[in-house]
């Protein structure tokens, strides 16, 4: 028998992007919040640039609660599972995958929110392709921009604003929809290479300009500018630059005294009570079993661990998984379309050992509905990204372009001469749910405490096959304007696989019969449960999610508190 | 993304088995007791010179952690044909990526551990029956045509794809060459040196920016533990996977 520990108000299972921001807005109203979160507290000290440890051996992700349940994955229902990576792309700690993320930090534009509306009243309805379950968003940009900026002042957001309450700034990017102000800090820093990309993205007609990042440019809230080491990608910051979760909202969620954090949690179920209402979780840590009850449960893990502990948390009220009576729970998945990128090789050295992914040049005149797409085949598009990000072991991993051996001493020349003249742009694509694009739960593989790990059933279909072959197009002739001497386009279409931008499977909308959450991000079937993060996103434009994913926690947090005592007397 | 990295499809195709012991400072990891005079310079190809230089500059042999003595001898000579020492200078063998390998093979990379076994004694036993003698016998250009045959998939005997197997020592090689000198490669900086990489820095100025830019930024020959202040105590521990992946 479990452990049963006093009672709370919230409990929040996952203290990363999304649980990690949430837990600010509740304790500041005056919620009692236990925050339990699989892996530990890192410092600065354990984030060494240390490229094999980070990179290619997966450290500090491996040996994780997520790693212990990687997903299988396989194109379609008619294909065999392929061979399972060996690490999670998400890491467990207090601020999770924040810790060692991009930190790309962009808002959605107005049309991902309504895709089916927008589509329909420009091109018709016929332009919705086929077999896609894609719906509105079940409000608008409008009411999100409050908490876009709320967050990217309360973690720290460096950029350019583009459109102030319409005001378009061609310093910034033209297409973003208004904002109430500019961003708390200006720009990172850019290379040569980035001025020269930027230059003949002018000369092309495009409009470029600095991505956000939710890096320091400069000092704030206290904390160090950004050092430019080299080492973000995959790594934690040693100046603590990085606004992740561990540094801003959640210690700021702790001196209230209403957040309590418990380290090395590893939540099995959800208890649901006898009228059907959740009663709080069930962790181990160390072999020991808890139970911790709570009036609100929100699950702020990431997709797969969000579909995974609803599907696993099965009672009289829920026997198909928790809040999965209308069956929804792993429908309209989807993984974001961002790889499918182009590699450039470049004549002279471009200078790229020392910066960091969110540190580039965007174009963004062929994402989402920027464009006219009356003449072409598809829907959607993407966000060109250029950026300055190279470490040794990845660099002597680079194409050749056909110009030498992989080994040897004609590739060793080649190496010498060429390992900082390359350039690998990183496009994200709109990608939209299908019917048959779907997580369930493994049939065979299981977690070491006998639990199954999801299964995801997933590929790209043809509009994201045409949408990666016109960016591609585009990027391509980004790169010749600026000087490429030779170009190579990675392969589009094929499985989604498993991401880092997974999407969908408890989806957010107004209908409970396609829906697993309501606006408020809510259960529609057991409504003191809340999700967070982007398994209640329905849609992914051209974009990172995770300013996203942390706006809509925020929202349902704020949303929490204002109505505390009607959503948690639910429970009498 | 797709998140099954080339080395987990390597894994399975090579057919590696699961972890196996780590091998004990004095014994080999097929159970054989190594003496130690076995481990002196002159068991090594005396040509490393950088390894005969590191063995004096210790004073004491370096023993070997996973790696007999003959697979020793044959994998620090296909690295030497992977990654030559030529007109451009040093390469895989004066970095020491056999050696990285060697001790990887106790540590992150034991799960390749039997792949490396069967699969160095395969390409010996290739090049003496295609070639008539042991690889380390052959002259570099028919040690290269062996390396092809490999990579190509064409060479036999191997209990594995032999491509794959190419391409996990191809892999294993750069990380030993290109990868941070805690883990045992990447001597004297050559590595980093070959490509340009001016050194693990904690902080880059605009001014050291613009020096990288107008070619005058000199390396620092640092790595990333020189600086004191990162843990090392998770550096060896971790298991191998995915490759340079995106977040």
């Amino acid at each position: 028998m479990a452990n049963r520990l006093k009672d709370t108000d919230v409990v929040i299972v996952g203290l990363g992007a999304a649980g990690g921001v949430a837990a600010l807005p509740l304790a500041q109203a005056g919620i009692e919040v236990v925050g339990l979160e699989a892996g530990t507290w890192l410092t600065r000290k354990d984030f060494a640039p240390d490229e094999l440890r980070n990179n290619v051996r997966g450290w500090p992700q491996s040996v994780q609660k997520a790693n212990q349940e990687i997903p299988t994955s396989r194109p379609n229902a008619s294909s065999p599972s392929a061979p399972r990576g060996t690490v999670h792309p998400m890491q467990n700690s207090v601020g999770g995958t924040t810790l060692h993320y991009w930190g790309q930090s962009w808002r959605l534009n107005p049309w991902d929110f309504k895709v089916v509306s927008e589509t329909t009243r420009r091109y018709g309805a016929s332009r919705i392709p086929k077999g896609s379950t894609v719906e509105d968003w079940p409000f608008d940009y409008d009411e999100l921009e409050a908490y876009y900026d709320k967050v990217e002042y309360g973690v720290g957001v460096s950029g350019q604003a583009g459109n102030v309450d319409g005001r378009i700034d061609p310093r910034g990017n033209p297409f973003e929809a208004p904002r109430r102000r500019g961003y708390p800090m200006p720009p990172l820093r850019w290379t040569e290479f980035i001025e020269k990309m930027a230059g003949s993205a002018k000369s092309l007609g495009f409009h470029p300009f600095p991505g956000p990042a939710a890096v320091n440019s400069r000092s704030y809230q206290n904390r160090s500018p950004c050092m430019y080491h080299g080492f973000c990608n995959r790594g934690g910051c040693h100046v603590d630059a990085k606004n992740s979760t561990m540094v801003t909202t959640i210690p700021r969620a702790q001196a209230t005294g209403r957040l309590k954090v418990v380290t090395r949690a590893h939540v099995t179920t959800i208890e649901v009570d006898a009228n059907g209402q959740v009663a709080g979780v069930n962790y181990l840590t160390d072999g020991v079993e808890y139970f911790q009850p709570a009036k609100v449960v929100l699950v702020a893990g990431y997709t797969y661990e969000n579909v995974r502990l609803l599907l696993l948390s099965k009672s009289k009220a829920f026997p198909n998984g928790l809040s999965n009576n209308h069956g929804q729970v792993g429908r309209h998945y989807f993984s974001h379309n961002m790889l499918a990128g182009v590699s450039a090789l470049f004549p002279s050295n471009t200078s790229s050992w020392y910066g960091l992914p969110a540190q580039g040049v965007a174009v963004d005149d062929w994402a989402d509905d920027n464009f006219d797409h009356s003449g072409l085949d598809f829907i959607g598009g993407g966000n060109l990204w250029v950026y300055s990000d190279r470490r040794p072991i990845g660099a002597a991993g680079m194409s050749t372009f056909g110009r030498a051996p992989a080994w040897g001493s004609a590739w060793k020349a080649f190496i010498k001469e060429n390992a900082d003249r390359s350039n690998t742009a990183y496009i994200q694509k709109t990608t939209l749910p299908y019917e048959d694009n779907y997580i369930d739960l493994d049939p065979v593989v299981k977690d070491p405490l006998g639990f199954p790990v999801c299964r995801v059933t997933a590929e790209f279909k043809e509009n994201e096959r045409r949408v990666s072959l016109f960016t591609q197009g585009k990027m391509e002739q980004w790169y010749r304007e600026a000087g490429a001497v030779a170009i190579q386009r990675a392969p589009v279409g094929g499985a989604m696989g498993i991401s880092t931008h997974a999407y969908g499977g408890t989806r957010m909308g107004d209908n409970p019969a396609t829906n697993v959450v309501d606006r408020w991000g809510l259960s529609h079937e057991a409504p003191n449960l809340g999700v967070l993060g982007a398994s209640t996103m329905g849609t992914s434009g051209a974009h990172n999610p995770t300013l996203t994913v942390q706006a809509l926690a925020w929202r349902t947090a704020e949303h929490l508190a204002k109505n505390w005592n009607r959503i948690s007397n639910r429970r009498s | 993304m797709t998140f099954i990295s080339r080395r987990d499809l390597l894994k399975s195709a090579v057919g590696a088995v699961a972890a196996v012991p780590v091998a004990g400072a004095f014994e080999a990891s097929d159970g054989r007791a190594i003496v130690a005079p076995e481990r002196s310079a002159e068991s090594f190809a005396l040509r490393d010179e950088s390894m005969a230089r590191a063995f004096q500059a210790s004073g004491a042999p370096e023993a070997l952690e996973s790696l007999s003595a003959h697979e020793m001898e044959v994998l620090d000579a296909i690295v030497g044909r992977l990654i030559p020492t030529d007109a451009n200078g040093p390469g895989a063998v004066e970095a020491g990526a056999a050696r990285y390998i060697d001790r990887a093979l106790a540590g992150a990379l034991s799960p390749t551990r039997e792949a490396y076994r069967s699969g160095l004694a395969a390409l010996d036993r290739y090049a003496q029956s295609s070639r008539g003698k042991t690889f380390k016998e052959l002259s570099p250009t028919d040690q290269d045509s062996v390396l092809i045959d490999v990579e190509t998939g064409a060479a036999t005997g191997f209990a594995g794809s032999c491509a794959a197997f190419f391409a996990m020592v191809l892999n294993h090689t750069h990380q030993g060459t290109f990868g941070d000198p805690y883990y045992g490669g990447n001597r004297d900086f050559a590595g980093w040196d070959l490509i340009g990489y001016p050194g693990v820095r904690t902080m880059v100025s605009p001014t050291d920016q613009r020096t990288l830019e107008a070619h005058q930024l000199k390396s620092n020959h640092k790595s990333a533990y020189d600086y004191g202040t990162f843990t090392k105590s998770s550096a060896r521990l971790s298991a191998d996977a995915g490759g340079d992946r995106q977040a």
